[in-house]
């Protein structure tokens, strides 16, 4: 006994804390993207400064620094036109002929610097006002213009060289602005650096945080949607060439300040250089995804990678080789991981932990236990046949009104003797769960996927707490409520909830099931105050709360547990946690009040012995997620289910159920009102109703928790 | 049966008598359309250039466009698949220029011509895998594949710049200054090379399921065409025709530049397939389209250095008939958002 009871409690801790989980969660979040790029800057980086004696001196980072400013532009360029949807293979032509304009407009125009840097972004801009009125405004693919559009402006330039290069190199400009933009630096940073940081900043902010930048990714991701939505596509296609041929051009008169020379064959090849760049970064080739960040540090990447190569001695050809690798690696990378990375998540993104489950009791009908199955449940009257989907919960106010919550989102009211007048009280947005009413008489609704919600007796729905407090270290974020399933309220007004699972949704719940791990917790909600506090944390899907009827305590269900649990939150053990009821023979859902000051308590479902030995092997629900469909899993049963009825001491008394499932095949919810039990179900088409001959006639739910009013 | 067939008979009618027969700029295909305008320019050349209606310019004229018409069927082949492949002149350098050097070794014609072929189609294999099993797009796996078999060939196979014709090489001067019965060796290899193109295109299953593939790929993959296959022997076809056009080019000039690969040659490539009226949306066009977008800029090209217009000159006319010619086709056929795909640059 002591030997297995070690093994058990290895085991525990073996399956206590996953690393997996931890990697499965990490990859699900957004900033992991730009992670596997900005490493690859680093380990370049890290890698030349090695290999290559001097690298970090200061001498070498300003120069590789300078040429990173001049660079960084244009993949900040080309990227905003990719997020777009597009491509600009024009920015090496564009650059030239900017570089080519300064020099014009300074030396031999002998025009100020701040206004020659003005007209050269013009004439950036008017050349990426070419590209998007044709790709815009005309429909013409991208890739064919900006193509044709790179040779028209080189071979403009070669024209305009040959024609003025003699009379500009005799002039020469001279200004203290012109030299600090080409040499200067402010406490060691170079101009051009500074201003490109300037400019990232904007343009992150305008990408990310702008009406602009959002359209532009919009239509990046799907044109089509972004049309119906009534984006001007078309505008916006415009601006980003016009955005793209400015920035470009800015590149261009810092190469100019720097250099000098109206050569022809500068930003050759570099609408290649800055898209490997670009895509290295991680931004997605197909467009809507990107940041300017990723531009940059892709830029990083290869401006490196090139500068290196070159100290390394190694001839133009090795260059070409290593960047067309390069490309191809990222590209490939990049395509592959986009295609595959939620099916990877898929795969490890369920992490199943030891749990081991004590003796199942007889629940044969013909047993003698309390849990003998019987068919009580069979024959119960059906209301709201046909018109209600999914009531989870349901329950009654003061008046005797029956309400309940449906897959659409809908809080039904049926009102009348018996129940005739049936109508849409109101309506949630989320999938209504556990209800309660509180002293004034609102239903507090736990909504899936949005938290916890009122509505008031005029039928206006109101938010009562949709986050709590952030836990320390943890991966996912848990200061939203992504699955509050039920709730109750203590005399003092405080909402006791809980929340099954931070890792699953109200769609994929069951899959809970076979991790076995704590995913849920216990919040309360302090209407005095206002704020939400997360009282028990790794609780196995809780889910039914009830305050006890003394109000010292709040009783809930850990469902893949098979437990109900008692928590204190009044008397000399407030705050304390204990077992009432262990090794259920079902998975336990709702709690309410019974009249007789006991407690009803649904099954959803039954164990069974396959499943309770899989909970006991991790190993073998591992290998099952990975290597079987999904919808060839082991699940527990959650078709077949009762309800029973216990006390405050946790002794099981009686058991009311459905063989074979006819009525109530699944049962999550049981309300007693007024001499009847009310039965719901996640998954079923109806509430039932059975009458209880032993029940109080005049017992209401409301009343026994605010007093008769 | 019979009466819905009679109405709608009579429906087609009055439509046709409603809008009376005549010429519709739509209704002609895009070839006829380049094919009158060639014959156009080079009726007005015969007329205003002097030296342009003789023998041998055409003869010139015809050797000079050969290689780009020998690209050209590659390209459709490919453009046709809704594919591009961009590395096609590093691999007619590259691969070509290997060839001559390893025979210049003492490899012999046949290893040597062998074993050129043998890695042109290598890479085209490496693309078509790229493109299809890895799923990167093809501009950007060709564009990549052309600057890494550049850079490979300057690294690594070649010695220098300029690869020269091993002596005593008839065979290979042949093929870029030889005759056949007055005609240019190289036209003739365009002609035999177009033939195929065409005849794959046009007679075979595996043509006509470039067209299907190209048209709608989901569709056909779905029809059970096994696309992948099919996408790795076009970039094989296209990367083997490019070995054979660098043959001609350095037939024809006794040796391989490598620097043809920063040159504008693959845009002339491109130039000629979209002239023609292969769309890049892919499915539409043929290898006419090819010989009358080939025609044309063959005329326009020769015109143009008779008259002794500057190279970048020319490259603006060029660049302007192109953006024309892709203009024109936007507009006989318009994109329908609706329908258009996603991605398509």
């Amino acid at each position: 006994m002591a030997e297995t009871s070690i093994r058990e409690a290895l085991l525990r801790l073996r399956y206590r804390w996953s690393f997996q989980q931890f990697v499965a969660e990490l990859l699900q979040k957004r900033w992991m993207e730009p992670v596997v790029p900005f490493t690859a800057a680093i380990v370049v980086i890290l890698a030349f400064s090695f290999l290559i004696p001097n690298y970090f001196t200061i001498d070498n980072l300003v120069s590789t620094g300078r040429q990173f400013g001049e660079f960084g532009f244009v993949a900040i360029a080309i990227a905003i036109v990719i997020i777009s949807g597009g491509i600009d293979l024009s920015v090496g032509s564009i650059f030239a002929m900017a570089n080519f304009i300064a020099l014009m407009m300074f030396n031999m125009f002998e025009l100020s610097a701040p206004l020659a840097i003005a007209l050269t972004v013009l004439a950036g801009a008017t050349m990426g006002a070419v590209n998007g009125a044709l790709i815009g405004f005309f429909g013409l693919g991208a890739f064919l213009t900006t193509l044709v559009t790179m040779l028209i402006f080189r071979a403009i330039l070669n024209l305009l060289i040959l024609r003025y290069s003699l009379e500009m190199a005799i002039s020469m400009g001279d200004s203290r602005i012109w030299d600090w933009l080409g040499g200067g630096n402010l406490f060691g940073v170079p101009a051009n650096i500074l201003f490109l940081i300037i400019v990232a900043v904007i343009g992150h902010i305008f990408l990310s945080r702008g009406r602009p930048g959002w359209y532009i990714a919009a239509i990046g991701a799907n044109r089509r949607a972004a049309r119906h939505a009534g984006i001007p596509v078309e505008r916006h296609l415009f601006m980003t060439y016009v955005v793209s041929g400015a920035l470009t051009a800015l590149g261009g008169v810092f190469y100019a300040a720097r250099l000098n020379s109206p050569s022809s064959d500068t930003g050759v090849g570099m609408e290649v250089l800055a898209l490997t760049a670009v895509v290295l970064g991680g931004v997605n080739l197909s467009g809507g995804k990107g940041t300017i960040g990723q531009a940059l540090i892709g830029a990083t990447i290869v401006l490196v990678l090139t500068n290196g190569l070159v100290r390394f001695g190694l001839v133009g050809g090795a260059t070409s080789t290593f960047l067309g690798f390069m490309m191809l690696l990222a590209v490939g990378i990049d395509v592959k991981w986009s295609r595959n990375r939620h099916k990877a998540i898929e795969k490890i993104y369920v992490v199943p932990s030891y749990f081991k489950l004590g003796q199942r009791h007889d629940i044969s009908p013909d047993g003698a236990s309390a849990y003998a199955l019987n068919n009580r449940l069979r024959d119960a009257d059906a209301i709201g046949l046909g018109k209600l989907d999914g009531p989870e919960d349901v329950i009654f106010d003061r008046e005797g009104n029956m309400y309940c919550g449906t897959r659409e989102g809908f809080i039904w009211r049926f009102s009348g003797k018996n129940h005739e007048t049936q109508e849409i009280f109101a309506r949630t947005g989320g999938r209504p769960l556990g209800m309660a009413i509180d002293r004034d008489g609102n239903l507090i609704i736990c909504v899936a996927g949005m938290g916890v919600y009122g509505v008031r007796p005029d039928r206006s729905v109101y938010k009562v707490t949709d986050e709590t407090n952030r836990t320390f270290g943890k991966v996912i974020d848990d200061s939203r409520l992504s699955l509050a399933d039920d709730l109750d309220i203590a005399p003092d007004g405080k909402i006791y909830f809980s929340e099954a699972t931070l890792r699953y949704t109200a769609h994929t719940w069951a899959t809970d099931a076979l991790e076995g791990r704590g995913n849920g917790r216990i919040i309360m909600f302090d209407p005095v105050t206002g704020k939400t506090k997360t009282l028990l944390r790794d609780q196995i899907f809780p889910n039914g709360v009830c305050v006890a009827h003394d109000g010292k305590s709040v009783l809930f269900a850990l469902t893949w547990a098979c437990r109900i649990e008692r928590y204190w939150i009044a008397g000399p053990k407030a705050g304390t946690l204990e077992t009432l009821i262990a090794d259920l023979p079902g998975l336990p859902d709702n709690i309410n009040r019974a009249s007789d000051g006991r407690y009803w308590l649904a099954l959803v479902g039954l164990r069974t012995p396959a499943y309770d030995l899989a909970m006991e092997d991790p190993g073998f629900r591992t290998r099952m997620i990975k290597r079987i469909p999904n919808d060839e899993w082991l699940y527990p049963n959650i078709n077949n289910g009762c309800v029973v009825k216990f006390d405050e001491n946790g002794k099981i008394l009686e058991t009311l159920g459905d063989i074979g499932g006819k009525s109530h095949p699944s049962v999550t919810s049981m309300r007693e009102e007024r001499g009847y039990l009310y039965i719901g179900g996640l998954s079923n088409d109806r509430i039932g109703r059975v009458k209880l001959p032993d029940a109080d006639p005049d017992w209401n739910g409301a009343a026994s928790y605010w007093g008769k009013g | 049966m019979a009466e819905a067939v009679v109405t709608t008979k009579g429906k087609e009618s009055s439509a046709v008598e409603k809008r009376p027969a005549g010429f519709r700029l739509s209704n002609v295909g895009q070839e006829t359309l380049v094919l009158g305008t060639t014959v156009v320019i080079f009726v007005l050349c015969a007329i205003f250039v002097t030296g342009f209606f003789t023998l041998p310019n055409i003869a010139t004229l015809a050797r000079s466009v050969s290689v780009l018409g020998i690209l050209g069927v590659g390209m459709t082949v490919v453009v046709i698949g809704r594919g591009l492949d961009l590395a096609q002149v590093a691999i007619l350098a590259t691969c070509a220029a290997w060839s001559l050097k390893l025979i210049g070794m003492g490899f012999g014609l046949g290893t040597g011509l062998a074993m050129g072929l043998g890695l042109a189609i290598l890479i085209g294999t490496m693309n078509g895998f790229a493109i299809a099993v890895i799923g990167i797009p093809a501009l950007f796996t060709t564009l990549a594949t052309g600057t890494f078999v550049y850079g490979i060939g300057r690294w690594l196979l070649l010695d220098g710049i300029i690869t020269y014709v091993p002596d005593n090489q008839d065979f290979l001067i042949a093929l870029g200054q030889g005759e056949i019965h007055g005609i240019p060796v190289p036209l003739v290899i365009f002609a035999l090379v177009a033939l195929v193109g065409h005849f794959i295109l046009s007679r075979t299953t595996a043509g006509r399921f470039i067209y299907a593939f190209g048209d709608n790929a989901e569709a056909a993959r779905l029809t059970g065409v096994s696309v992948r296959v099919l996408t790795i022997g076009q970039y094989t076809f296209s990367a083997a025709v490019a070995f054979l056009a660098g043959l001609v080019t350095a037939g024809s000039v006794a040796s391989i530049n490598t620097n043809v690969f920063s040159s504008s040659l693959i845009f002339d490539v491109l130039l000629i397939v979209v002239l023609g009226g292969v769309s890049l949306s892919g499915g539409r066009g043929s290898i006419a389209s090819v010989l009358a977008g080939t025609a044309l800029i063959g005329t326009l090209l020769n015109a143009m250095i008779l008259l002794d217009i500057q190279g970048d000159v020319q490259n603006i006319v060029k660049s302007v008939v192109l953006l024309g010619a892709i203009a024109l086709d936007r507009k006989l056929h318009p994109r329908d958002e609706e329908t258009a795909r996603q991605g398509d640059l």
